[in-house]
């Protein structure tokens, strides 16, 4: 298993994980977010290719009223 | 109304509405309908903060577009980052930039600011930043590549209106992009000044969610800038000191 930091919250996941497979493991919808691995923006054409290494930093921000 | 042209867009509304503070997502919509407002922000938040894209998905069926904000960053870099998060989530290169420099005034930090308007710009981004009523920032912002300027009228949620008009018609005047009156604004009043002082649009969300009745402060805020605005062009008589009479003198 690889420990991973989504949002902060630490969470263990099998070797090998895409930011695709956490995502939907996790629910996150497929429209109207965006996800940030170690501080850069995974495109969401990438979420099914990028692997996530042991220590992997992920945030995931939505759009809530504001402003 | 003629359109208000930001970057490659045209809005026939020159009310740009916020969504903060509605307490709830059915009263925002009837505030949002009643502003005639076509674009309107929204803040990025972490997906477990709560919320969730309800808002969105109201901009949506509303047939409004979105203009993601900055809030919260207080950095150039933490500024870059949630814009392409933006990007990234709402598929837009619109931002309204905002860099605040403290919790209590929340007051544009400038040198952060035009750093990140800089670095935006050569991202690709079509940048609104939310700037000082300093009409010398205005200007480098506008020679940065911005595609409009959105100078406060007093710190944000304060309702205090238009603290410095003076320095907004200065930045009016010179404006080389849009000018949109940002913050401050707390009834119709105020935004009819701005726009008699040659702001091109008016952007506010307190002063209409947090109203007693945000429907009928939303409609207020929607003739308030179309006065203004017609006011403006219609040219303002000049100001006398002694009376002028409007009718006949008596024979």
């Amino acid at each position: 298993m690889t420990t991973v930091w989504l949002n902060d919250e630490s969470r263990e996941v099998p070797a090998g994980t895409t930011v695709a497979a956490l995502m939907a493991e996790h629910g996150v919808p497929e429209r109207g977010v965006a996800v940030a691995l170690d501080g850069a923006v995974v495109p969401r054409a990438s979420w099914a290719t990028v692997r996530l290494l042991e220590g992997a930093r992920l945030e995931v921000l939505t759009a809530v009223q504001g402003g | 109304m003629d359109p208000l042209v930001i970057g490659d867009r045209k809005f026939g509304s020159r009310l740009i509405m916020g969504t903060g503070g509605a307490s709830g997502l059915a009263v925002l919509e009837r505030a949002l309908v009643a502003s005639g407002t076509e674009l309107t922000t929204v803040a990025m938040r972490r997906l477990d903060a709560g919320g969730g894209p309800g808002v969105l998905a109201l901009l949506e069926r509303l047939g409004i577009e979105v203009l993601p904000n900055t809030a919260g960053c207080r950095t150039a870099a933490e500024a870059v980052h949630t814009a392409r998060m933006a990007r990234e989530a709402l598929e837009t290169d619109l931002v309204k930039l905002e860099v605040v420099h403290d919790e209590r005034t929340l007051l544009p930090d400038p040198i952060e600011l035009l750093d990140a308007a800089e670095q935006l710009v050569d991202d690709g981004f079509t940048v609104l930043p939310y700037t000082n009523d300093d009409p010398v920032l205005a200007a480098k912002l506008a020679d940065a590549g911005c595609a409009a300027v959105m100078p406060l009228g007093a710190p944000i949620g304060t309702g205090l209106g238009i603290r410095n008009p003076h320095n907004i018609e200065m930045i009016t005047s010179a404006a080389s992009v849009p000018v949109v009156l940002d913050a401050g604004i707390g009834t119709a009043s105020e935004a009819a000044q701005a726009m008699e002082l040659g702001c091109d649009a008016v952007l506010l969300a307190t002063a209409v969610t947090r109203a007693s009745d945000p429907w009928a402060m939303a409609h207020a805020m929607r003739l308030g800038v179309e006065a203004g605005r017609l006011a403006r062009g219609a040219g303002r008589i000049p100001r006398r000191h002694w009376a002028q009479a409007s009718s006949p003198q008596v024979e």
